[in-house]
């Protein structure tokens, strides 16, 4: 422990998905020594998984689309709850990085006339995503992972970091972390640190998330005294697959619906034309010709309720399988066979045509797929200032999916893969102003590292039956089912109680085998994670009582004026999670006036 | 309508591996860079698994230090790569029920790259070599600050980009598989597949033939085509990446014109893809005078083990 491999930046990145890349590329072209470290192998972060496309209102299919409209549709479909300086930025500067990522070598599909091809996703006005057939997440990540490659940045993969270390004055000065493979602890000290970790999928049984979204840098900043905000906001994607049991979850991209894809119950009804809500009702087409003649003529025609947000289809879906017209594995049909030709659907959705064939044995040019709700993304996250990305915390940022606001209590589909470049590359570009104004190496406290270290290798004298994968097993069941797609406060406090249950129970895991790449143990140290993350989710989650976007109270049904203007804010008090009602930032006048009556 | 859908790893641990064998033996490889040996585990089938699947079942409920890299378990990460029943494959992509129940399922790490535990290997080599390679160089935009390119010319880069870096090619790559002394000279046919791409982009300036050749070694590459076998993205690796390479420096460094170009301009004109076509061989229709050039440099040799290679392009 004593003689712990030590370095010193002046920006540490935590996380190699979009938002930490991004973030590691602009602290080192702004000339701050930069380290990027991340749990896995460079380029296997969840950001490859990302299908659909990046939100970016380029206008090269629909010239009439513009920042404005992009902030409009981003705003309503959060339902009003977004950061709005965050969703105006988005808007504003999403089209610069896509053409950032052009410039890096991103080969996007293309127009016929060889500008960027844009395809139509829930809850935007126009074609807006730029995409590389369903595998635009791995194009960016490439395109940024070949940028911070060639110009040098240092990269320490397979390395968890389990905790922030920090000044007398609070301020972030460094974080204690392990190499996976040795099990060698490793201190970095830095002038600043962005938290780029992504999400919290994990925590649920039924996930697309892959095995690293743990809700890490949620915890590092909460247990380093930093604010969460909007935890309750857990967006369910409403197309997972839901058969062979093993790949239950599984993401099926909502370009599915945007090229032109239906929802079907289990009578062949395309039910989602019955669950239009008031608030959508104006820009939703009511029959079937109408919505249809959409996809080609979308300054006469509105768009089908297929493509209503993410959330208001997840319900829907939801409704549907608990009337008893699911379909029979328990999801409902979505129906792309019948709709395009078995060369277009193999052209526009080729990994989907893969994973079905593969994974289901079902051809998806012939049979529809059958589909129900799954955890994606959490809305919320750490809590930041809009134009730096500064946590409440002194010399900590964050970015992408591990922040929140930005999305509000539900996210468009699209808008993820731009806020990671948007905000990675402002949190990247604050964190270096930071570090580069202050003088010499940071000084991280011995103690310190010696506590964490201390700590994370308690697991292995701890004795007894408990494991960290029984742990893990029940945090799922516990979270599915009681703190899912529908709430109520019953459960919510049943889910509370369960939480404290499980912590101590996680506490006292036994960890067999020695400290090189141990599985069992890199699972009980994510698991601290997961419980706080979870802990702040739920009790967010009861403080909230209406219905909003990604959060659903069966007790609460609707939206309630006394929650319109308020954030949920978590953070730890002498060790105990606590929620509190902020209120949110009000917009300016100028775009207030974008969301009356008319306005589009 | 919720289905008992079993996706919860079964309550009870599975007996150790002297009790009576039930359906299912799994044999995984344990052990680290000092050593080790396969050890059995009997485990229940369950429905629409996959090999990744039954190894977290067996983590989960027999070894829990059981070391394996994984990430998305959709095919899209390529960290769970390995050999199963000696195929390299993606743990996360072989269903159970495509291989033979009768006898034991061998799981071992991938050969060609050091072990660091059970069935994780150290797979840096990768990451030394693409920082070698030199980085995408666009030309100007057009006056409107956009790029345009035609999808046609963007396809073959398209195909190229799909790859999800497994390693598997590397893997299987006789040249490094059983010769480990060649890999301080050797890309290997993912950076073979990076630098078509790259070669290929109608926006690069870059030329990196010359590098290609002499650095990168590309003429080791005998063509064998076990690359693009493993491939589970399915990019044609030897085809459409590594013979249109071998054929671009063969033209540049042998074709008199070329070479009297390069001596007067310094370096030849930066390839557009839709003229590079003839070069390439991209869309496959062979036109020009590069249309014979396969059979040219591909005489293929059999499989029957690992290659000798000589440097330069012998092929």
């Amino acid at each position: 422990m004593t003689d712990s491999e030590r370095y010193n930046f002046d920006v540490v990145v935590i996380g190699a998905g979009g938002a930490g890349l991004r973030a590691a590329i602009e602290a080192r072209e702004m000339g701050a020594r930069t380290a990027l470290v991340c749990k896995s192998l460079l380029g296997k972060a969840h950001t490859v998984m990302a299908e659909g496309g990046i939100a970016a209102a380029l206008g090269s299919v629909w010239p009439e689309d513009n920042w404005e409209v992009h902030f409009r549709d981003t705003m309503r479909g959060g339902k009003m709850l977004n950061n709005w300086r965050m969703a105006q930025i988005h808007a504003l500067e999403s089209p610069d990085r896509v053409l950032e990522l052009e410039e890096w070598g991103a080969l996007f599909d293309r127009t016929p006339d060889g500008r960027i091809l844009q395809r139509d996703f829930g809850g935007h006005r126009y074609a807006r995503l730029a995409h590389v057939g369903d595998r635009t997440g791995l194009e960016m990540i490439r395109a940024l992972q070949h940028r911070a490659v060639s110009i040098g940045i240092d990269v320490f993969m397979e390395c968890k970091i389990v905790r922030l270390l920090q000044d007398d004055a609070g301020a972030v000065n460094g974080a204690v972390g392990f190499w996976r493979e040795t099990g060698r602890f490793v201190t970095f000290g830095a002038k600043a640190i962005v938290l780029a970790t992504g999400g919290l999928g994990k925590a649920w049984k039924f996930t697309t998330n892959s095995w690293e979204c743990t809700g890490d840098g949620m915890a590092l900043a909460l247990w380093a005294g930093a604010d969460l905000i909007d935890m309750e906001a857990i967006q369910f994607h409403p197309t997972g697959m839901v058969w062979p049991p093993s790949a239950r979850g599984l993401l099926v991209t909502e370009g599915v619906r945007g090229d032109g894809g239906v929802l079907k119950n289990r009578d062949g009804e395309r039910f989602m034309f019955n669950y239009i809500s008031p608030f959508f009702a104006a820009e939703t087409a009511e029959t079937i010709e109408e919505g249809d003649q959409w996809y080609t003529n979308k300054k006469d025609f509105r768009r089908p309720p297929e493509l209503l947000p993410r959330d208001e289809v997840a319900r829907a879906i939801n409704s549907e399988v608990k009337a008893g017209r699911g379909s029979p594995h328990g999801g409902v049909f979505l129906d792309i066979a019948s709709r395009r030709t078995p060369e277009e659907i193999r052209r526009l959705l080729p990994s989907m045509y893969h994973q079905f064939k593969e994974l289901a044995d079902i051809d998806i040019t012939t049979t529809p797929m059958e589909v129900g709700p799954t955890c994606h993304y959490a809305m919320g996250g750490v809590r930041v200032e809009a134009d730096t990305e500064a946590t409440t915390v002194a010399g900590l940022y964050a970015a992408g999916e591990a922040a929140g606001g930005m999305h509000g209590s539900n996210r468009l589909g699209g808008n993820s893969l731009s806020d990671l470049v948007v905000f990675g590359r402002r949190a990247g570009l604050a964190a270096a102003e930071r570090a580069l104004e202050i003088p010499g190496a940071p000084e991280v406290s011995k103690t310190q590292v010696a506590d964490v270290t201390r700590h994370a290798t308690s697991y292995f004298a701890n004795e007894g039956t408990e494991d960290a994968y029984a742990v893990h097993r029940d945090l799922q069941e516990t979270m599915q089912a009681l703190v899912g797609i529908i709430r109520i406060e019953s459960e919510l406090l049943e889910a509370k109680e369960k939480l404290a249950v499980l912590a101590e129970r996680a506490s006292k895991c036994a960890v067999e085998g020695n400290l090189q790449f141990n599985p069992g143990w890199h699972l009980a140290l994510d698991l601290e994670s997961m419980l706080a993350v979870s802990n702040c989710t739920t009790l967010s989650a009861i403080e909230r009582r209406e219905s909003r976007g990604g959060h659903t109270r069966d007790d609460y049904p609707g939206f309630r004026p006394e929650f319109e203007n308020v954030n949920m804010i978590a953070r730890l008090v002498d060790g105990d999670y606590v929620v509190a009602q902020e209120p949110k930032p009000q917009m300016p006048d100028e775009l207030a006036r974008l969301f009356e009556e008319g306005a589009h | 309508m919720a289905i008992d859908n079993g996706a919860s790893p079964s309550a009870a641990p599975e007996p150790p591996s002297d009790a009576p064998p039930k359906d299912l033996v799994m044999r995984l490889w344990r052990g680290d860079a000092s050593g080790g040996r396969f050890q059995d585990f009997h485990v229940a089938p369950q429905e629409g698994e996959v090999v990744l699947d039954v190894v977290h079942r067996i983590q989960a409920t027999q070894a829990p230090d059981l070391a394996v890299r994984w990430n998305c378990k959709a095919g899209k990460c390529g960290s769970c790569s390995a050999e199963i029943n000696g195929r390299p494959a993606l743990m996360c992509m072989t269903r159970m029920s495509t291989l033979p129940t009768d006898q034991p399922v061998t799981v071992s790490p991938m050969r060609a790259f050091p072990i660091m535990r059970d069935l994780v290997t150290d797979v840096s080599y990768n990451f030394e070599v693409a920082k070698l390679i030199p980085a995408f160089k666009p030309g100007p935009r057009d006056p409107d600050g956009l790029h345009r390119m035609a999808q046609v010319d963007i396809d073959r880069g398209q195909e190229f980009h799909k790859c999800i870096e497994c390693f598997l090619c590397q893997n299987v790559c006789h040249v490094i598989r059983d010769h480990e002394e060649n890999k301080p000279r050797y890309a290997g046919p993912r950076f073979f597949v990076r630098l078509a791409e790259l070669e290929m982009h109608p926006l690069d300036t870059l030329d990196r033939r010359d590098y290609i050749h002499e650095d990168m070694g590309i003429g080791y590459c005998n063509i064998t085509k076990c690359c693009t076998e493993v491939c589970p993205e399915d990019i044609h690796i030897t085809d459409n990446a590594i013979i249109p390479l071998k054929e671009r420096i063969v033209d540049s460094r042998y074709d008199p014109v070329a070479w009297l170009g390069r001596k007067i301009a310094g370096r030849p004109a930066p390839l557009r893809a839709s003229e590079a076509r003839k070069h390439t061989g991209a869309a496959h229709a062979q036109a020009g005078p590069s249309a014979a050039a396969p059979d040219a440099v591909s005489e293929r040799p059999d499989d029957s083990g690992p290659v000798a290679p000589e440097p330069g392009d012998g092929d």
